[in-house]
């Protein structure tokens, strides 16, 4: 968009391990619960307790690692990262500083001017911190009260490569990352409940210069859209700063929905001095090839090569293996389906239409829906071979959609088979057409058209079991 | 014969043989505490909460201490009874939990008896450190009785109680048992879990008994050793029982004497002694050679480094959030936080903070923590090397006996009375002080055996060789 | 030499209020302190690993299962200033 400067955005994202324990003691991870249920004197940083290790959250970190092309490490340690704040009630952070568990990695995102490597510098394993609820603004706030609930949910920082141009880019880069971690159900990656977080920094420099100009670090973006608009408005700013010959100021900038711009946040950052040194408490990480191996082997398609396979195995059409690969639950519904009905455009019709309608009017997680593929095909299959009509077809997917039960049981129950009795068809038939004199007078006359209208009222008349193609043709016969 | 002058093996045959009543022997030391410790001043807080009437009744029968009285440094803790690490910012602390070792205590049928005085969060060779009082040495009342266990050194020499529980950092179990004339065992670093100890220097510390004689040594370390699930460096092996080690022969264990240790400038009557108790351990058949060992003043050095960082980290969480201390009237968090930490911590404490915040702080940390970590290899190596030639390598356990209170008031004069007990606490092994003389103005002497890691067996078989040859007679200190 | 600038740095760092006197007092004795521990320069460690941890202990892990937290009672006895169930700070002033 611009030719005189190139935007350079870094990404720090921390993802919220979704283990049912804590990191370093067995309190629960649950959102929502009543402040401080669900602390111990480990989390709450009692003087002598020590922490000991959650294992899947080091397996989690190390399929994240995997599915985002990083190196392994064979040795890692924790370190302690030290800060004095309320949220934080050991005052240091267990982190890791120079011995991530994973590093140097890539993603590809595709963006409208192509496709584009983005490199992961590395990606660690940490403790999250405490809540803090200030009485009013922070500003103007006479205090804050501190729940511990969330401190020690284990969290992954995933570091990005100062490879990304331009915010669209940082959105792709995102989506992918988010798409990931669901795909391997190691985050539920919800950004209100705060499971995932995003800072970015971003300068600008002349087009071929080398040399990184002043960065600028953006907090407290709710929404990827949010990060997208304070990457946006940065930009602009940055931009038009250098353009009046003004310098860059090395600072972090809160991004402010309600105004839609970033406000610095000079002053009110301490000195980074962070003392890391090794975690006493806690004794070396070692991950031999069997252990990486195992992890390995766990490691399920993702979603860009879900994406390509849905279109050449299923031919799908591009958009269709957008949408139904955006989820894993979702292609996997979808390949239950196809499974036992080969016809997938249809399957993948009835997802994208019904299925995504019910979910998104429910706001419901697609694991917490009775359907199944195998229903769904069985339905499918009862449409083709007339049993029921297309639009009858609707009212039994919802009923399978609440319910899971069997769609043959759920016609036979609610009467919906379809009326494909020639002599029932012909009596209604008949009937329609004495009692509408004047529209077979327009159908005779070359008004088409209005059979439609008189297939309806069959329709309307059997509340809409009637077989319509048998209904149509059986009209034309009559009225030539 | 007095019953608070029994040792702990003793009082658990009586008890085992019927010979007397538990109720009987914690009427003897709670009368010997009454009249004593209001001149020793070695507890803190004495545990008011059992009641020696009902102990008959409880059933210790098939417990392994019987019911028999224990007393525990006032940085371990126990559930509902104040911790206070005899500082001001934890006067008011009540744990909700229990260290390991007290689980592990109470689980063989201990009683404990209270908590005992120390400098402030072990913090001190002298217990002047506390913030309460200074304990005075039982064998001269104008004697410090060494530190940090100081509290727990002076009840057992005074037969306030027949063991009790230190923990030494470096040296803080081994110089105030040599000031006091007892047993004080330092284990290997992961024999004895950390999990309740609060925390000095969490690489460094390790819980230990001291005793009256090295029998009860090894009754408590049957008790106290073995893993536990909460401290990840708590090692998970099979520990024998000590009490089978218990013989009186050092034939033919190889003992070495480093060059290095007796160049340093000491006490004469104190090198007198040692040599003494070499001289007598090559007579029962011990060969005693030369050896050469890095210097201790590296040790030391490297101890005020990697202890004092450990510190600064460890004793952060006191920030007056979540329980202890805060300050009163501070009306923003920054003042609360740092009017808490002046009002609550001693000088000592401060001082040590200052420094492990300094060597950590930016740009420092190569130069001091990780050459501190370095020398710590060379060290522990060193060590290593010479463990595969030889059982044990001997010491004085301190340059001098007690000094007086108030004496020394420049802390790198403080720091050196630990010179010969830091280096064991650097390369992780364990090491016992067993008296083994006294000088002319009747003040103990201690003598210090080294062994390999997780060999506290020989530590012991030694000990109680070098006891039963030198048959010191320890009488009661006089106090009046 | 760690002069009085760097002590106050120190302090605040480590969250400690600082008298005038402890300043300068501290500042002397961290000095020598320092030149003391500047002993190691004497050994030469340039090829030398560093030890974090002294015994051979790795992978030491817990299951990912929940236990009972504690009681909230006991979560807030200790609190120097509690409401709504939650530890109370006072304002959070960022100063300049």
């Amino acid at each position: 968009m611009d030719d005189k400067y190139e935007t350079i955005i870094g990404l720090e994202v921390h993802a919220q391990l979704d283990t049912e324990s804590k990191i370093f003691c067995s309190c629960s991870t649950e959102f929502g619960s009543e402040p401080n249920t669900n602390t111990c004197p480990v989390c709450l940083g009692l003087p002598g307790t020590l922490p000991v290790l959650n294992k899947k959250a080091v397996d989690y970190l190390i399929i994240t690692g995997l599915a985002l092309n990083c190196e392994i490490a064979s040795y890692s340690k924790f370190d302690r990262k030290n800060y004095f704040y309320p949220d934080l009630p050991k005052a240091y952070q267990i982190s890791q500083f120079d011995l991530p568990l994973a590093k140097n990695g890539y993603i590809k995102v595709e963006t409208e001017e192509g496709i584009h490597r983005i490199g992961i510098t590395r990606i660690h394993l940490e403790e999250d911190a405490g809540k803090l609820i200030h009485e009013g603004s922070i500003d103007q706030s006479s205090g804050s009260l501190v729940d511990y609930n969330r401190t020690g949910v284990p969290l992954a920082e995933i570091v990005s490569e100062p490879d990304i141009r331009t915010p669209e880019q940082a959105r792709e880069y995102l989506n992918y990352l988010k798409k990931t971690l669901e795909y391997l159900k190691v985050s539920d990656c919800n950004m209100e409940e705060g499971s995932l977080r995003c800072d970015a920094n971003i300068s600008l420099r002349l087009h071929g210069n080398k040399k990184f100009g002043t960065k600028v670090e953006l907090k407290n973006m709710n929404s990827f859209k949010a990060i997208e608009k304070a990457l946006a408005y940065e930009q602009k700013r940055q931009r038009k700063m250098l353009e009046n010959d003004k310098k860059i100021v090395q600072e972090t900038r809160t991004w402010d929905e309600s105004k839609s711009k970033t406000i610095s946040m000079r002053g009110k950052e301490e000195a980074n001095d962070y003392r890391y040194f090794p975690e006493p408490d806690l004794v070396p990480l070692e991950i031999d090839e069997r252990w990486k191996k195992d992890i390995e082997d766990r490691l399920p398609e993702l979603p860009a090569v879900k994406r390509k396979r849905f279109i050449d195995e299923y031919n799908l059409p591009e958009y269709d293996a957008d949408v139904i690969t955006d989820s894993r639950d979702l292609a996997d519904f979808f390949e239950d389906s196809v499974s036992e009905y080969k016809d997938a455009k249809v399957v993948s019709n009835w997802i994208m239409g019904e299925f995504l309608r019910l979910i998104n009017e429910e706001k419901m997680a697609i694991e917490d829906t009775k359907i199944t593929g195998q229903l769904l095909a069985k339905m499918l299959k009862m449409i083709d071979q007339d049993v029921i009509s297309s639009k009858i077809a609707k009212t039994v997917f919802e009923e399978i959609f609440y319910t899971g039960k069997d769609p043959e049981e759920i016609v036979k129950e609610k009467g919906l088979k379809q009326i494909s009795d020639q002599d029932e068809l012909e009596s209604l038939v008949e009937k329609i057409i004495d009692e509408n004199p004047s529209v077979i007078e327009d159908i005779k006359n070359g008004k088409d058209k209005a059979v439609g209208y008189l297939v309806g009222q069959v329709m309307k008349e059997t509340k809409g079991k009637a077989n319509p193609q048998m209904v149509n043709k059986m009209f034309k016969e009559k009225i030539k | 014969m007095k019953l608070y002058k029994c040792s702990l093996t003793e009082l658990k045959n009586m008890i085992e043989e019927k010979r007397v009543k538990l109720q009987d022997i914690h009427e003897s030391i709670s009368y010997r505490t009454t009249s004593t410790d209001p001149k020793i001043k070695a507890y803190v807080n004495k545990n008011e909460a059992y009641n020696i009437d009902e102990l008959d009744q409880k059933d210790y029968k098939d417990t392994y201490l019987k019911g028999l009285p224990i007393a525990i440094k006032d940085n371990i803790s126990i559930e509902d009874i104040n911790t206070t690490c005899s500082s001001k910012m934890l006067e008011e602390y009540i744990p909700p939990y229990n260290a390991t070792v007290v689980e592990k205590i109470k689980e063989a049928g201990g009683i404990i008896t209270g908590k005992t005085n120390m400098d402030e969060y072990a913090m001190g060779s002298s217990t002047e450190n506390s913030a309460f009082f200074p304990t005075v040495n039982p064998w001269g009342k104008n004697r410090v009785p060494g530190g940090s266990s100081g509290g727990s050194a002076a009840a057992v020499a005074a037969g306030m109680v027949p063991v009790s529980l230190g923990s030494d950092t470096g040296g803080s179990i081994r110089q105030p048992a040599s000031f006091c004339g007892v047993v004080g065992l330092k284990p290997t670093y992961g024999a004895v879990s950390r999990y309740g100890l609060v925390a000095f220097a969490s690489s460094l510390d390790q819980i230990g008994p001291l005793a009256r004689n090295v029998e009860d040594i090894a009754l408590m370390m049957n008790v106290i050793t073995g893993r536990d699930e909460k401290d990840s460096t708590c090692v998970n092996r099979e520990y024998p029982d000590f009490t089978e080690y218990l013989k009186n022969d050092v034939t033919d264990m190889k003992i070495g004497i480093p060059d290095q240790y007796f160049d340093i400038e000491f006490d004469q009557e104190v090198r007198e002694s040692v040599l003494n108790a070499v001289e007598k351990l090559k007579k029962a058949g011990a060969k005693i050679e030369r050896v050469s060992l890095t210097g201790a003043e590296y040790a030391l050095a490297a101890y005020y480094i990697i202890a004092t960082a450990e510190a600064s980290s460890n004793l952060a969480r006191y920030d007056g959030v979540r329980y202890g201390l805060r300050a009163a009237g501070a009306d923003n968090l920054e003042k609360m936080f740092t009017e808490t930490r002046q009002q609550g911590f001693g000088e000592e404490v401060k001082r040590r903070i200052m420094l492990g915040t300094y060597v950590l702080s930016s740009g420092y940390y190569d130069d001091f923590y990780l050459k501190a970590q370095k020398v710590r290899t060379l060290i522990k190596n060193d060590f290593d090397q010479l463990f595969a030639d030889y059982d044990l390598i001997l010491s004085p356990t301190t340059p001098t006996t007690a000094f007086k209170i108030g004496e020394k008031r420049d802390p790198l004069k403080m720091y050196a009375a630990d010179i010969f007990t830091v280096p064991v606490n650097i390369a992780g092994i364990p090491a016992i002080s067993v008296p083994c003389g006294f000088d002319q103005k009747g003040l103990p002497i201690g003598l210090q055996l080294m062994g390999a890691h997780f060999k506290e067996e020989k530590l012991i078989q030694a000990a109680f060789s070098l006891e039963k040859i030198l048959n010191l007679d320890i009488k009661y200190p006089a106090l009046k | 030499m760690i002069n009085e600038e760097e002590v106050r740095y120190i302090a605040d760092l480590a969250s400690l209020k600082l008298s005038k006197k402890e300043v300068e007092m501290f500042s002397k004795q961290l000095s020598d302190i320092v030149d003391y521990v500047e002993k190691l320069d004497e050994l030469d460690t340039k090829d030398i690993v560093p030890t974090a941890y002294t015994i051979p202990v790795k992978n030491v892990f817990r299951e990912d299962k929940v236990k009972g937290s504690l009681s909230l009672e006991k979560v807030l006895k200790n609190a120097p200033e509690k409401q709504a169930d939650q530890f109370r700070v006072p304002k959070i002033i960022e100063e300049d």
